[in-house]
């Protein structure tokens, strides 16, 4: 199968920011790793535990992986850190200014073979309720899609709908609507 | 048009049930000629109080179907109890059309008798009258049963008022929300939950029956179709797939239940044979097709599907095929109804940014909005296809309404915490 130029542009493109987005997730584990194996407070992946034997102290483990580990997908400046990508009415598509922030977390799957995400796919309260599971399973979908379109595997990716059964926002009225047609990304054990 | 005249009346009909909230019926809007009825306050032999006012109860049933205009006590001209008292030119004089006496005598330990009499004032003769051998816990059962055999006498149509209503409640904000799926009388009382979680509760379903209930829960973090005995609690986890397991929806013959599953990729109908659990696919588009509802004759599904862009209703036969399209009018319509007769169609219409209870009378292929709400939805029609209940929202809170299939007579039913939604008409109980 050929390519046009204009694909094999993106797709190099994406293999850049691959590489870059890979670069700076080791970078940042590095940093945590080496300088500071005890943090106190600061850092906010999902493995702290409160240390019994002293009070106030929180240790970090660098996860199963070892080495890519929750300060990658912790870092608030990484795309990364936009694990909530948000839909249009009655729309399944991902949003333009979304497209980076979908890509850069196919990147970092298919980094991380043994990372797994659940995308949940949500609806506002507009229309009936059984159509809205359906239409927060397509968007979760679609952003599935993106993200082996980066190299992620099926068997990473799980997807659930709840429909508008789990609104993110109370009220009938656009804002709440607007924060409740979303897609959830969830690390398998990361906190949200 | 047909005239409409506004009776706001308020029916507490809540009775301290412990922990359990009632559901509280405002009929908003009544009909002009509907036929004046005398329900007497029934004779009571007993020593202790009256356990319970069988003709209040009568006479709230009969004045909700919109059909009837109960009398008001204090405008009865007499309150006979036994047939020879009864002076039919004083009712004639009063205005009613129908006289209802009776008595309630005590028979044993929480047992009484129930003795009724239905009368034609004009032609001064009985209609109808039975006797009920009842427990004291049935008394009200004993009193929607009265109704049913009036109002069918009079009207000529199956009563309806000795059947249930499930529903999902909600109560609690945030992490602290907890779902219950309910099941209550058809006039809101006696709410009784036979399910509760902390994730959400989707979609009853009354087998025909009238034993069992199917409904989604979320309890394992996903959407899963189960079954309940409403009475036993025995309950048995059917679907489970990857992906969506929802929409349950049972054959007439309770063999059968058609559900939405997304297993082989976009939702799509099928049928799942109860006695093997075996699944049969029904459609198959990329497109979302779910709440499969059955024709009465059980050879053919209505459901929702957005293969042309937006939902509509389609029908298609149980064996697959080729899909035909039901609904024309507007960009949304969903959440389908069907009447036991197969003749109307209620459904989620989309109107204006809002969402009502439209009917489409497949004979006359006449279409009609019958609500006026915003966010109106989960239309169910009653067994005997007069009324259609459905979910709506008043000031933010879920609450359920019901409308008769000729749009003139509304009514309300609120809990009194929390909100209610997806109520399920249940089938007659024979």
């Amino acid at each position: 199968m050929r390519s046009s130029p204009v694909i094999s542009r993106s797709l190099l493109f994406v293999l850049m920011a691959i590489v870059l987005l890979t670069l700076g997730a080791c970078a940042s584990v590095d940093k945590t790793a080496t300088t500071d194996p005890v943090v106190v407070g600061d850092v906010h992946g999902d493995d702290r535990a409160q240390d019994d034997r002293y009070p106030g102290v929180e240790t970090t483990p660098l996860g199963r992986d070892g080495r890519l580990t929750a300060d990658a997908l912790s870092d608030p400046s990484s795309p990364l850190s936009q694990r909530v990508i948000y839909f249009e009415f009655d729309r399944d598509d991902v949003r333009a200014d979304y497209v980076d922030v979908v890509a850069a977390h196919g990147a970092y799957l298919a980094r991380n073979a043994q990372t797994r995400i659940r995308l949940e796919g949500h609806t506002d309260e507009r229309g009936t309720r059984e159509y809205n599971l359906g239409l927060g399973e397509r968007r979760a979908q679609s952003v599935r899609r993106m993200l082996m379109l980066q190299g992620a595997s099926s068997d990473q990716i799980q997807v659930i709908s709840y429909g508008e059964e789990m609104p993110a926002a109370m009220g009938s009225n656009e804002q709440a609507w607007q924060q409740n047609r979303r897609v959830e990304l969830i690390y398998e054990g990361h906190r949200r | 048009m047909i005239q409409i005249r506004h009776v706001i009346l308020l029916l507490l009909l809540c009775l301290p049930l412990a922990g359990q909230a009632a559901l509280e019926i405002r009929i908003t809007q009544g009909v002009e000629g509907a036929l004046p009825i005398a329900i007497v306050p029934f004779g009571w032999q007993g020593e202790a109080q009256v356990p319970e006012d069988l003709a209040a109860i009568i006479g709230a049933n009969l004045h909700r179907s919109g059909r009837f205009a109960p009398v008001e006590r204090q405008a009865m001209p007499q309150r006979p109890t036994r047939a020879d008292e009864l002076d039919f030119p004083a009712w004639r004089g009063q205005g009613s059309n129908y006289v209802v006496i009776g008595r309630l005598q005590p028979t044993g330990a929480d047992r009484f008798s129930v003795q009724f009499q239905l009368f034609d004032v004009a032609g001064g003769r009985q209609l109808t009258g039975y006797s009920i051998p009842v427990e004291r816990a049935d008394l009200r059962r004993a009193a929607h049963m009265i109704s049913d055999i009036v109002y069918e006498r009079l009207t000529g149509e199956r009563g309806a008022f000795d059947t249930r209503v499930a529903y999902v409640s909600v109560t609690g904000q945030g992490s602290e929300r907890r779902f219950a799926l309910q099941v209550a009388d058809a006039d809101g009382h006696h709410p009784r939950t036979i399910f509760r979680s902390a994730q959400p509760i989707m979609s009853p379903a009354w087998g025909p029956d009238g034993r069992r209930i199917a409904y989604v829960s979320f309890e394992n973090g996903r959407s899963e179709v189960f079954v309940q005995n409403v009475d036993g609690g025995d309950r048995t986890r059917l679907a489970a797939f990857e992906g969506i397991n929802s929409a349950p929806a049972w054959s007439p013959d309770g063999r059968r239940l058609a559900l939405t599953l997304s297993r082989d990729g976009a939702p799509d109908i099928y049928v799942m044979n109860l006695s093997d659990r075996s699944v049969t696919r029904v459609t198959q588009s990329r497109s979302i097709d779910t709440e499969p509802v059955w024709m009465p004759d059980g050879r053919s599904l209505i459901f929702t599907s957005d293969r042309a862009g937006q939902p509509q209703l389609y029908e298609v036969a149980v064996t697959g095929g080729q899909p035909r399209r039901l609904s024309f009018e507007g960009r949304y319509n969903g959440g389908a109804s069907i009447s036991p007769d197969g003749r109307r169609v209620a459904m989620v219409h989309g109107v204006g940014g809002g969402f009502r209870i439209a009917l489409l009378d497949r004979q006359t292929r006449q279409f009609r909005v019958l609500t006026d709400g915003r966010a109106d939805e989960a239309p169910s029609f009653a067994p005997n296809g007069s009324m259609i209940i459905y979910a709506t929202s008043e000031r933010g809170r879920g609450i359920l309404a019901a409308v008769s299939v000729d749009g003139r007579v509304h009514q309300r039913l609120v809990l009194q915490e929390g909100e209610v939604r997806e109520p399920a008409w249940s089938p007659f109980r024979d």
